[in-house]
């Protein structure tokens, strides 16, 4: 043991921005998951909430926009001792990343997703994301946003996503028990943080989410798939919070021996003498 | 002497196991291989062929006279019969009607129907080669278990045997030597290069020319275990590549031209994040999809400045199969010691060529990690990018150093890794990443020299052209044309060593370029880096490769 802690350093983030609560919970959890800062890889592509990596004491990986699930999922392959956490936004996971974003759930890493969703391009200074709403005006979208919002929920589900959840940056000891859940799940969990952006999104605001959102009554049956999915298309007046499905599955780790076996791939060698009997193999 | 055998028929009729079969049933029998794939962008019909190069002596390059031909279709002949010499043959069936008296028509079919297999017409035909040859096929059996199960390595043992039976020996040939060679592949040396050191993560997408590599290193995942895997697209493998890399395994990317060009953002990345990475590019002709299945050298100006921004780099064009093996090898441990991308350069005609090698001497392969550890309690804090008189900073792994964590940012970063927008670190940190290249440079490796020490005439050439220039330099010379000949062939070719150039090109009265593109990028590198121009130049870019008869004659056509 080491007594390096989970520091939360001064972020560049707007006041009342979603993030702050979201960085807060994210070191709560991690603090719970019983892990130490160097067991722990924060991964984030662009864009504000991917800069949660370099506010917090842990590894920390900034990659490059949307392409923050496969250096992640690839850290976790080859050193299974890392805790792998991607915290990243909607345009980084949904819109350039959108092929990872399918991709990786059909490899299914042992890799937790906290997509701080704020429905706006934040850094870019407000565009449509992939989960803008139809109507919403912006600078780019000056007759107001014509396309279909992208639901992640229902997309993970479809792809077979073996944990699924919501929650909302306002309610932060619910939101710190969701992330814990998703880290401690084996396999691929997709969290979609609802999230206000005080400076660009003046529409899906603090008071607009805390209206509508509510948290799946006790009782309900996070097995069932097509609950879930129609849980995931709940969305308008009332928006359910919570894990909405949790299944076992085998992780991409899982389907391979010596991915499994004790030693992490990253301590294994491959030797020489091995090679010499490939060698001869072209004899 | 030497012999050049071409087997020709649509895709789908077998001339990849004919031809597999035939080269190591030479190799076995002592015989030196050349042999180069010549295939379309089809998996049935269309026109394919290859070209089985053999001797006593060490061949590096193919060539372009024939003294056999194997058709399984009429085409065949019909397409390649101009380049048969006159005392060459054609084995076809005995129903393809061709006027040549050199064609040999057979009962293939029956043999093959003979020996239990209407399949093995083709084997049939080698085996009537062997026997017109005078070659004798004494480990056959073994040779054939190596491709097929029991029933059918009987069944094409029969039919090569068969076959042997319908022809008259013509000739009675045999190796000078035992063999004790390989016969392998670029792509195959490049994937075996990866194994040998150490390479724990390969992600890719399939692009021709460049996916035999991950072919090759998945058929040994589990028992190297190496991690292969195919991404959902080429710019998910380099970022996988590079985030295995930065977890502390050895990682590598591969692709071709149309693939590297997706990839260049992340290749930017590993050179901001100075991550060490090792991307394979397999060139074709471009651009864009280009000639899928043919080859070029038309990338060099491409690679070496891909990307935004200004990072160091390395590019290796690999040479030879030899060269691809060893070259693989010293890619991974100069990332790993420079914490850069290393580039290596293949193509097609490369990739695709097997040729027969001494095995390769493992004895020379180093694991060169340089890989730092650090102790929170005892050490002062952590820098990920400490900067340092080389600009080369201790990399440790994540998670392996209790209290230690590492921080890496594609935004401009301070040592710490941690976001800057300070005008003073941004200078100092870019003055970090390039002064890595002052210590690199150190350790280039000057151009393979061939011919006469004195040469007026000095070719300049790189990566797979050095077989085919390095036989036509030695034609050359021995042909006692005018002028004294003399090639220098890249393989460290970014940064460009410079030495050996400039001392040669002062002596030289004509200087000619040749490479296989149409704009001359190696001249153009040379000119930029050194201020030598080339007089004059041999360009191909029809994406089929330069032969040293090709080479010899456009030489002589100039001097």
């Amino acid at each position: 043991m080491c007594d390096v802690k989970f520091n939360v350093s001064e972020t560049a983030w707007c006041p009342g921005c979603g993030d702050l609560n979201i960085i807060e919970c994210l070191k709560s959890a991690l603090e719970q998951s019983g892990k130490q800062p160097h067991e722990v890889l924060v991964v984030g592509g662009i864009g504000q909430a991917a800069k949660t990596a370099q506010y917090i004491n842990t590894n920390g990986f900034c990659g490059l926009h949307g392409r923050s699930l496969p250096p992640a999922a690839a850290a976790k392959i080859v050193n299974k001792e890392l805790t792998v956490v991607v915290n990243t936004g909607d345009g980084d996971s949904y819109g350039e990343g959108g092929n990872h974003f399918i991709h990786n759930i059909r490899r299914n890493v042992d890799i937790t997703h906290f997509v701080h969703d704020n429905q706006i391009y934040g850094l870019t200074k407000g565009q449509a994301s992939p989960t803008t709403g139809i109507g919403h005006i912006t600078g780019v979208q000056t007759a107001g946003s014509m396309n279909e919002p992208l639901n992640p929920l229902l997309l993970a589900l479809a792809l077979g996503a073996g944990f699924v959840a919501r929650a909302f940056s306002g309610d932060k000891e619910h939101l710190t028990k969701i992330m814990l859940e998703a880290i401690r799940y084996k396999g691929y969990a997709l969290v979609d943080i609802l999230q206000p952006c005080v400076s660009f999104n003046k529409i899906n605001t603090f008071q607009w989410y805390s209206k509508r959102v509510y948290k799946l009554e006790e009782g309900y049956d996070n097995t069932d798939r097509l609950k879930a999915m129609e849980k995931a298309m709940e969305w308008g007046e009332r928006i359910p919070l919570g894990i909405l499905y949790k299944t076992e599955k085998q992780t991409f780790n899982e389907k391979f021996d010596f991915l499994k076996g004790d030693k992490p791939l990253v301590d294994r060698e491959t030797s020489l003498e091995k090679v010499k009997g490939y060698i001869n193999e072209f004899v | 002497m030497n012999y050049n055998i071409l087997i020709g028929g649509a895709a789908g009729q077998g001339i990849d196991t004919i031809s597999a079969v035939l080269e190591k049933i030479l190799k076995r029998q002592g015989f030196q291989v050349f042999t180069i794939r010549d295939y379309m962008s089809r998996v049935r019909g269309g026109h394919n062929f290859i070209q089985i190069r053999f001797g006593s002596e060490q061949l590096f390059s193919h060539t372009e006279q024939l003294d056999g031909i194997v058709a399984m279709n009429g085409e065949t002949v019909e397409y390649h019969i101009e380049r048969l010499k006159p005392d060459g043959f054609v084995i076809c069936d005995k129903e393809i009607q061709n006027p040549d008296s050199r064609c040999i028509g057979l009962p293939l079919k029956q043999a093959a129907v003979a020996a239990g297999n209407s399949r093995t017409a083709g084997i049939a035909a080698a085996g009537s080669v062997l026997e017109l040859l005078g070659i004798a096929d004494t480990e056959t059996e073994a040779v054939l278990g190596g491709f097929f199960n029991e029933e059918l390595s009987d069944q094409n043992f029969k039919a090569l045997k068969e076959g042997r039976k319908l022809v008259e020996k013509r000739k009675q040939i045999q190796a000078a030597a035992e063999d004790t060679s390989i016969l392998i592949n670029g792509n195959e040396a490049v994937a075996l290069g990866a194994v040998a050191a150490d390479c724990k993560f390969y992600s890719a997408y399939p692009m021709t020319p460049s996916t035999s590599i991950m072919d090759y290193l998945a058929s040994k995942m589990l028992d190297a275990e190496i991690v292969v895997e195919q991404a959902e697209d080429e710019i998910a493998a380099i970022n996988m590549a590079i985030g295995a890399s930065y977890a502390g395994v050895r990682a590598m990317t591969g692709t071709s031209g149309g693939g590297f060009a997706l990839k260049v953002e992340a290749l930017g990345l590993s050179g901001m994040l100075e991550v060490p990475l090792v991307i394979a590019e397999v060139q074709r002709p471009g651009p864009t999809t280009g000639l899928p299945t043919r080859t070029e050298q038309s990338d060099l100006r491409f690679v070496i400045s891909a990307s935004q921004g200004e990072f160091p780099r390395m590019v290796i064009a690999l040479r030879n199969v030899e060269d691809a093996f060893f070259q693989t090898v010293r890619a991974f441990n100069l990332a790993d010691k420079y914490q850069l991308p290393v580039i290596l350069l293949s193509d097609q005609f490369l990739s695709d060529t097997t040729v027969t090698v001494k095995p390769f001497d493992l004895s020379l392969v180093e694991r060169d990690k340089h890989i730092a550890v650090h102790n929170y309690q005892e050490d002062k804090p952590y820098l990920r990018y400490e900067v340092t008189p080389t600009g080369i900073s201790p990399r440790i792994i994540p998670g392996k150093n209790p209290g230690v964590t590492v921080l890496v940012d594609s935004d401009e970063h301070d040592e710490s890794g941690h976001i800057t927008e300070s005008a003073e670190v941004r200078v100092q940190m870019v003055d970090k990443r390039m002064r890595k290249l002052e210590l690199l440079k150190e350790e280039l490796q000057e151009p393979d020299f061939f011919g006469n020490e004195d040469c007026e005439v000095l070719l300049l050439a790189w990566g797979s052209a050095w077989g085919p220039v390095k036989e036509a330099v030695d034609m050359l010379n021995k042909a006692g044309a005018k002028g004294r000949y003399g090639a220098l062939i890249f393989g460290d070719i970014w940064p460009l060593p410079e030495k050996l150039i400039r001392e040669k090109a002062r002596n030289a009265k004509k200087i000619i370029n040749v490479e296989q593109n149409a704009t001359g990028q190696l001249a153009a590198v040379i000119a930029e880096v050194t201020g030598i121009f080339c007089h004059d130049s041999i360009l191909k870019y029809d994406g089929r490769p330069m032969s040293s008869q090709f080479i010899y004659e456009k030489v002589r056509g100039k001097v």
